[in-house]
């Protein structure tokens, strides 16, 4: 992943710490990732066959990643039997300036967007801007975040941390065509972009999207979405470039039944999504490109442990149970995948290199309420883990650890070092100085006690 | 039976009491325990903070000291599911090492499972007159599943008013070394954990981890809340003879 994204500028720790001091931000995150947490949860329990669907899922994804080679030849080729024209992209760059291009040679300014997540991993915005293009978002909670030169803060919800009243100042101030009386009722925020954005639907020559899933046996795209403004996007458009990454195959037609189910349930709580868009190729003349995304995947894919992310369907079910991401909000995690997911994606996509890539591994309890969530069954918690073993650790902790680990190896001095912690234990003050102040600022210390337990089984217990 | 404690190193360091209690628990019901004095520590922290290579070394230790025991039963939830779940993970299949692991695990028991699933007991015959609320920490609920294993537990002690803790299945933010490397956003869970306690009215709040009670329990007394933090074990050691706090 070469782009980088910049939401906050510190490393998780630091950002968290700003960011658990705005209440409305507070409020507003657990408001709404408990709403959503309790449909899913409704929605999964009416399946009596949810932990099948969930062990196909992953079975699924599995056996694509295993034999991505060949699942990816097969469906340039359906694609382009179809008419439409398959382009490779090694990273952010080449993606960049191949849609660019396309759009360049449509002789367009402007185009409208479909929610993607790999376009905005990949920067394509700020890149098109670059070239004279403007790219505009028509999924609404990207609408809200891109007038309000803001940032997502969720996979499924971008403008999560914003409440209605802040989405009406927004609209008010920069959608040139809103109604000077607009209120902040949800259906008149609604309806005040649905008209902004039927203007631009009539009005643009080029679309770009992404893909929840890709066919190989078909070259059949297909998109989820709530709207429909997607599907706006994704029909009236002469130029259609869809932006997918590598991860996103399915062999077979049929094995979208099972992601079908999977993928609204986890994500918006609903038994179906409003709008399924599907398309093969060149439709009724519309001039079809799909650009296939690397970006950092192939080398994800090489790492035994860590692969299992490529699974991943970006349904946010891990984000809307992670008591972190509630308290710390989507923009500390400084990347376009936030929460648990984001925490073991973004430091292999980008590698651990910055400050705020090596804290990722670390923002997590490892309470693993994402793993038991996650519908393609990605066992998060072991994949954070053993990043961490692979992350850069720092000075002083590194010498603390080995001590610790020098006084673990040897029962005698766990006990020597206990009985002096013992003697000591009246000279602890209740607020320790430097980076120990972390416990002590809001916590009491327990008690030493003045024998370990093991010297009590010696002295009283051994028989 | 001959049964082996697994103190822990948490326990045996700052909450002996537990270990005690444990151990005239486990007596009143007929076992036999042994405490091997070569134990040290699991590798949780090691392992789970980036340090693998002396996890490992840990790891080794433990399946070395323990290999011998028909069972062996840890007062935490966290450090059971460590050896069960995460230690098969730490080595290469098929490799000695592996085997080694392999035979011990099985053996290794949470308090509650080995009370209810080896000793077949869910009353162990206590008295504990208070008002009680139970968390049942992450790797006791997600990782080990002891499901409703230490609240049966708990319903049969004579006296006890186990009171339900609202969002009980959230994590309290401990999270081991995650206390310290994220202290802003661990007391931010912790605040909303001692809020829920305080929200039951309980007395006590009982936990089969002590290391998540010295997080909770640190909040609760910097806010001189006058909650206490307790133990399973030591809830489950007391009877109208021997009352808690004489175990410490």
């Amino acid at each position: 992943m070469s782009a980088t994204f910049l939401g906050m500028p510190g490393n998780f720790p630091q950002n968290s710490a700003l960011a658990v001091q705005d209440s409305q931000l507070r409020y507003n995150l657990r408001k709404a990732t408990h709403t959503i947490r309790g449909k899913r949860a409704t929605v999964v329990g009416e399946l009596s066959d949810w932990a099948e669907l969930r062990a196909a899922g992953k079975a699924i994804k599995d056996e694509t990643l295993r034999h991505l080679d060949r699942y990816l030849i097969q469906l340039e080729e359906a694609v382009t039997r179809a008419g439409g024209t398959v382009h490779w992209a090694r990273d952010a760059a080449e993606a960049n300036r191949i849609v660019a291009g396309l759009v360049q040679a449509t002789g367009e300014t402007e185009v409208v967007k479909v929610k993607s997540m790999a376009t905005q991993e990949i920067g394509l915005n700020e890149a098109l801007a670059e070239q004279g293009i403007t790219a505009y978002e028509t999924d609404l909670a990207e609408l809200i975040v891109q007038l309000g030169d803001d940032f997502p803060s969720h996979i499924l919800v971008p403008a999560i941390h914003r409440n209605r009243a802040e989405i009406r100042d927004i609209f008010l101030d920069r959608m040139g065509d809103a109604p000077p009386d607009l209120t902040d009722e949800p259906a008149a925020l609604a309806e005040a972009a649905r008209l902004h954005l039927r203007e631009r639907f009539l009005r643009s020559k080029v679309a770009i999207s992404g893909a929840n899933f890709m066919v190989a046996e078909t070259g059949t795209l297909v998109v989820l979405e709530s709207e429909g403004n997607g599907r706006m996007c994704l029909t009236l458009p002469e130029t259609l470039i869809s932006v997918v990454g590598i991860e996103k195959l399915l062999p077979s037609w049929r094995d979208l039944e099972v992601f079908l189910q999977l993928l609204p349930r986890s994500s918006t709580g609903e038994r179906m999504n409003p709008y399924t868009s599907t398309w093969t190729g060149s439709v009724e003349g519309q001039d079809f490109h799909l650009v296939l995304l690397d970006n950092g995947r192939t080398d994800v894919l090489a790492d035994e442990v860590g692969r299992q992310a490529l699974r991943c369907i970006r349904c946010s079910a891990c984000l809307n149970v992670c008591p972190v991401y509630e308290r710390a909000g989507g923009h500390a995690y400084g990347s376009v995948y936030p929460g648990p997911i984001g925490a073991i994606l973004t430091p292999q996509l980008r590698g651990m290199s910055s400050a705020l890539d090596a804290s990722l591994p670390y923002a997590s309890s490892l309470c693993g309420a994402c793993f038991e969530v996650c519908p393609v069954a990605i066992d998060i918690p072991e994949v954070l883990v053993d990043l961490r073993a692979k992350a850069p650790h720092g000075p002083a902790e590194r010498a603390g650890m080995r001590v610790a680990g020098w006084i673990f190896n040897d029962h005698v001095r766990l006990a020597k070092a206990q009985r002096l912690a013992g003697r000591l234990r009246k000279l602890v003050p209740r607020r320790l100085p430097g980076p120990a102040s972390a416990w002590t600022d809001t916590r009491d210390l327990p008690e030493i006690p003045a024998e370990s337990f093991r010297d009590w089984w010696e002295r009283d217990e051994r028989a | 039976m001959r049964v082996a404690l697994f103190i822990t190193c948490v326990n045996d360091t700052l909450f002996p009491g537990t270990g005690k209690a444990a151990v005239s628990l486990l007596r009143r019901l007929g076992c036999d325990v042994e405490f091997p004095a070569a134990q040290t520590c699991c590798g949780q922290m090691h392992v789970n903070t980036g340090y693998r290579e002396e996890g490992v070394r840990l790891a080794r230790h433990f399946t070395e000291v323990f290999a011998a025991y028909d069972a062996v039963v840890a007062p935490s939830g966290s450090c059971a599911a460590m050896i069960r779940e995460q230690y098969p993970k730490l080595v290469r299949p098929g490799s000695r090492g592996a085997a080694a692991i392999a035979e011990v695990t099985p053996k290794v028991f949470e308090l509650s499972e080995f009370l209810i699933d080896v000793l077949q007991v869910d009353d162990v015959g206590a008295y504990f007159p208070h008002r009680v609320t139970y968390h049942p920490t992450c790797h006791s609920l997600r990782g080990l599943r002891l499901a409703d294993r230490p609240t049966r537990l708990l319903r049969n002690v004579r006296g006890l008013d186990l009171v339900p803790l609202p969002a009980a299945d959230e994590c309290c933010g401990f999270g081991g070394t995650f206390a310290v490397k994220n202290p802003a956003v661990s007391a931010a869970m912790g605040a909303d954990k001692v809020r829920n306690v305080l929200d039951t009215g309980a007395e006590v709040l009982c936990a089969a981890d002590n290391s998540c009670l010295m997080h909770i329990g640190g909040t609760l007394g910097r806010q001189r809340t006058g909650v206490r933090v307790m133990h399973l074990a030591e809830i489950l050691a007391a009877t109208e003879t021997a009352m808690e706090g004489t175990s410490t």
